[in-house]
This record gives structure tokens, sequence and C-alpha cells, in this order.
């Protein structure tokens, strides 16, 4: 079975597992995460991004072929996560950028509106923009009007490893909209991340789960074959589930001239 | 969770039921906050102060040498801080329009700004307009502490001056939060009061924000009454078993909600600590007003004794080695507007 690469604003990826970078123990664990789950984009908070400081700065624990992946985390509404990602780009951490605008401490939950706007301003300027969501019919399609170069739909709150609790709302972008759809926050086991990837998601993004993991690398290795096999179930094509049993073999047929004998 | 099962858990001292409530809130640290840890230093810009706090070392009747740093004088302490790896700045006066005015605090703040990437401010409240102001000059944080939310022994405690009043200081976080600031740190201080009471309150005050200011990151101290220059303050002192139930339940209540530890506390403790709740601690802390580059520790009149006098490079080591992230940077400068 062949399978289409990842395609994000024109880059080829093989890699279907993205990494954040957020809540790890040390650097080194970041980077045998990204070694471990074969990761090629993983997303650093520009705000946690220490320049001056050679030994500290998480810049430096990212491997070259890696594209890195801003986020505008603290941004709580749309002129902040644009002015976040020009200062990303005028930094030296390139023009992709992950629009996160949340203005609400408690929830974590992203206001779209702001994120569409800072969607259609950064667009504008060569930003390749990755937009992290409630996933939201309408705005994946303002999005996509003022083009990103995907979505990024919560699967559940951000750390709370609950999985895919807005799984019928995730199958209608998959559904409806033409851009990768990459499954952001809440994921917290691979058996999540295969289940999105067997839904038709383009992608998973996982953080929490890997970085609090005793054994990081370790996790970050499960997830990236939890994801490879989800494609590969999506690509092949899943059975339908069906409410009764339904006999490989039908038993009746021979009743009825017109139905072939198998 | 109701008041009196506050009280129920807070007076419930049996070490499983201790254990127990550390072990959730360990695991809920994990979680919302992974093993990163925010580093912070105060850096004390004046202590002319027209409030009588009786419990405080600045207060305006102690014959303390009253300082308000200049600039040349601020840079040269802001430069010591910067030198040290600190990228979190906590700048803090007295209570004193006069010498302290918002003209002042913008300046700090303005050089600071070449400093640090982040800046919060402990001074005495403000109006709305004058937090935009510093809001619009670099300032992200405001940390302004109820001290007690009982109204009776708050008027007992606050002799003289602005913090008399009360109200005016228990809008503070709504006003800060009105003018656009990010962080808000709101705090008691333990031993001032009675604690079940205080807690309850500190509670019902940050819900209150959380609903009105859904934006703001907001964070808790929770300071234990200490000796100033060995003069003993507290009237009903906190226990260790106690003060690590309050931050325990502080978790459990407000999962997300950062968790500010001082240099008041003992090394070992605040190492303890660290595994269970805290989020955020300082570093390499002088409490006087030049007490860093300044003035020799001898003529210096700090505003509490500090218990944990480790620099910040040793700090950042025994962070890493009980695996934690040592976090200097936890915002960038961006053009503030309100």
């Amino acid at each position: 079975m062949t399978d289409t690469p990842l395609i994000i604003a024109g880059k080829t990826f093989k890699s279907r597992f993205l990494l954040g970078t957020g809540k790890f123990k040390n650097k080194k664990d970041v980077s045998d995460s990204i070694a471990a789950g074969g990761c090629e984009i993983v997303t650093v908070a520009l705000r946690r991004i220490d320049l001056e400081r050679h030994e500290d700065n998480i810049l430096e624990h990212i491997p070259p072929h890696v594209t890195l992946l801003t986020n505008t985390s603290g941004a709580r509404n749309a002129q902040e996560a644009v002015r976040i990602a020009r200062l990303a780009r005028a930094s030296g951490c390139g023009h992709w950028v992950k629009i996160e605008v949340i203005n609400d401490s408690k929830y974590l939950l992203p206001d779209n509106e702001q994120t569409i706007k800072a969607t259609e301003i950064l667009a504008a300027e060569g930003f390749v923009v990755l937009p992290y969501i409630t996933p939201d019919l309408y705005a994946a399609r303002a999005l996509v009007k003022a083009g990103a170069a995907s979505v990024m739909p919560l699967g559940s709150f951000i750390g709370s490893n609950q999985g895919l609790k807005t799984k019928e709302l995730i199958q209608v972008l998959i559904n409806e909209i033409e851009l990768p759809v990459i499954v952001d926050a809440g994921i917290g086991a691979p058996s999540q991340a295969t289940e999105a990837m067997e839904m038709g998601a383009d992608a998973v993004l996982v953080n929490t789960a890997v970085a609090t993991n005793p054994n990081p690398a370790g996790l970050a290795r499960a997830f990236a074959l939890a994801v490879e096999a989800g494609r590969l179930a999506y690509v092949s094509g899943l059975p339908t589930q069906q409410p009764v049993a339904k006999a490989s073999s039908p038993l009746t047929g021979f009743l009825y001239d017109d139905i072939p004998a198998n | 969770m109701t008041f009196q099962q506050i009280k129920n858990i807070l007076e419930d001292t049996s070490p499983q039921s201790v254990e127990q409530l550390a072990q959730e809130a360990a695991q809920l640290t994990r979680r919302y906050f992974g093993r990163a840890i925010g580093l912070y230093s105060p850096l004390y810009l004046s202590n002319y102060c027209s409030s009588h706090c009786t419990y405080c070392g600045f207060h305006s009747h102690h014959h303390i040498q009253r300082i308000k740093l200049a600039p040349e004088q601020y840079l040269k302490e802001m430069q010591f801080i910067h030198a040290q790896g600190i990228r979190n700045i906590l700048m803090l006066t007295g209570e004193s329009y006069k010498h302290t005015p918002v003209s002042y605090l913008k300046e700090a703040a303005l050089t600071a700004s070449e400093y640090f990437q982040g800046i919060a401010l402990e001074v005495h409240p403000m109006e709305t307009a004058e937090y935009k102001e510093l809001f619009a000059a670099g300032v992200d944080g405001i940390t302004i502490y109820q001290e007690t939310y009982d109204r009776s022994r708050f008027a007992q405690v606050h002799l003289a001056g602005v913090k008399k009043d009360f109200d005016w200081r228990y809008h503070t976080p709504q006003r800060a939060a009105e003018a656009g600031m990010r962080q808000i740190s709101l705090g008691i201080l333990l031993g001032l009061s009675d604690v079940v009471s205080d807690v309850y309150a500190l509670y019902e005050h940050l819900r209150a924000l959380e609903k009105s200011f859904p934006g703001v990151e907001y964070s808790v101290s929770f300071p234990r009454l200490r000796t100033v220059k060995t003069e003993a303050l507290a009237s009903c002192a906190i226990d260790d078993v106690q003060f690590v139930k309050i931050l325990c339940l502080t978790r459990l209540l407000f999962p997300r909600v950062g968790i500010n530890l001082s240099t008041r506390e003992s090394p070992q403790l605040r190492d303890h600590l660290l595994e269970i709740g805290v989020t955020r601690i300082s570093a390499g802390s002088n409490t006087s007003v030049g007490g860093y580059t300044l003035l020799e520790e001898k003529v210096q009149d700090p505003q509490f004794d500090i218990k944990d006098g480790r620099c910040v490079d040793e700090i950042v080591k025994l962070l890493k080695a009980k695996n934690f992230d040592p976090v200097f940077t936890d915002w960038r400068h961006i053009e503030n507007c309100s």
C-alpha cells in the first residue's frame, strides 16, 4: 500500500508525529524524544527561548533537519500573536508559526476569532501559519480563506490526556477541509494517536504525555509507531463497523437464484 | 469547596492525609507545569513608606535608613541581577506615592526592560490609568497581597497610610487586570489571622477574578510571617504541616494557577515543596534597598530576613540535579497596548 507524504506549505514530511517542547525536565530529553520519535516538525514557545543563555537555549537541542514551528504561547489576542510571530522571525526562528491565542488561563481554550485575524495578517506577510483551534467548521473555513497552511484542532483540553473528546467535530474538518488537519492537544496515549490517524487526520501533535513521562524518548517512539499504524490503517481502509454479527460466508445464499454462489 | 470542607482538610493533620494530598497535588503540578520551575529575583527600589503595618520591616515608624535608588543606582542593581542569569524581575517599594510615584516606577520599568523579559511590580495600589501607563512601559505583572481578608484584623495591623483602606486594596487586582496586566499575584500573610478564613477568602477572591478576567495568568503566594532583625512578629504561627497542606489544597482547587515561594523559607523546605506544587521561586535574593551592589550587609535594613541564601548558580545546579528545568524566560517583551 503506497501512501502520499504529508505536505504542508509545499514542504514534504515523512513523519506525521509532531512534538511540543514544553514541560520537559531537561533539554536532552527533548532532543532524545525528537530522535526516538523521528519528528520532523517541533514546536517551541518563543517566550521560552533564551537566546542569551547558550546552554539553556532550547534551539541548540533541535537538530537542523527539523522544521522549527515557533508558537505564540502567551498571546491573548490577534495583535499580540502577530507581534510574537514577527519577533520570532526577527530573532532567527524562521517563518513557520503555530498561532496560539488563548484568553482563558483556566481552560486554555483557543480563541478562534482572534486566531483567524492573526492568521490573515501573518499569512499575508509570508508566514507559514498553522493555527491551533477549537474544532469548528466555520472557523476552519475562514482559516482556509485567511491563508492558513493547516488547521490544528484540539482533541481535548490541553495537558488533560483525555484523548479525542471532540472526535465528531474533528471528523467534520477532516471531511470538509482541504488543508492538512493536525490533531493537537489532549492526546495522552499512543492508542489515541492511532485513533486520530485512523479517522483520517493528517498528523498529530503531542507534548504533555511525552514530556511528563519518566521515559520520554520511549514514549515518543511508541507515539511514532502508533501514528504510523493509524495512518497505514486509514490508507488501507478500515472495515465498517456493524451493529450485529455478520457472517463472512452467508448460509442462505443458495435460496436465491439471482445471487451468485460464493 | 465549602468553608467547612476547607476547614476539615486543613485541620486534619494526620500524616496519611497530608501525604495523600501531596500525592494528588504533585500529580496535577506535573501534568500542568511539567518539571519547569520559573526563577525570579526581587529588586527593592525604595523603602520609603507612609503606611504603618505592624509586621513590616519597612513601616513608617521604624527608624531605619530610608533610601530610594537613583536611576544610576537601580541600573547597577539590575545589571548585577542580570549577570546572575535572571531575566524575570520583581521590583518592590514601600507604600509611598510621594517618594515612588508612577513616573519613578515607569522610568525604572523602562530601564528594566533593557535587561529583563518579565517585569512585575509589588508597590502601592494604583488607579487603572496608572497601571495602563506602567503596562505600556513594559510592566507585565502586579503582585498585591491582601495580607488578611479579616477586616477587623486588617484594621488592627494596618494603622496608617493608604494600606488602611481594605476595599481599595481588595479591588487592586481588578484595576490591574483592566489595565491589561498579564500576570497578577495574590497572597495572604500567614500568621496574621485565622488561617482557614483567610485561605477560604483568598480562594473566593481568585475565583471571582478568574471569572471576570479569564485571560490573566494568576499566581499565589503564602508568605509566612518572619522575623525582621530577629524580632518575632507572628501572632498565630503556621507550622510546616499546615503550610504544606495549604499549598496542596491550592493546587487541587486551582490546578493551573502558579504558586510562588520566596527565600523566606528554608532551603530544605523549598527543595521539598518543588516536588509538591511550587512553580516559581526567587533566587539569589536580597530584600534590602541597594542590597545587591550598593550597601554592605551590616548597614542593610531588610524587609524580612532571608532563610535561603543560595546564589542563582547554586539554585540552578540544584534544580537540574533534581530533574527540574530552571526557566529564566517565560515571556518575551512585545509592545504592550491596552
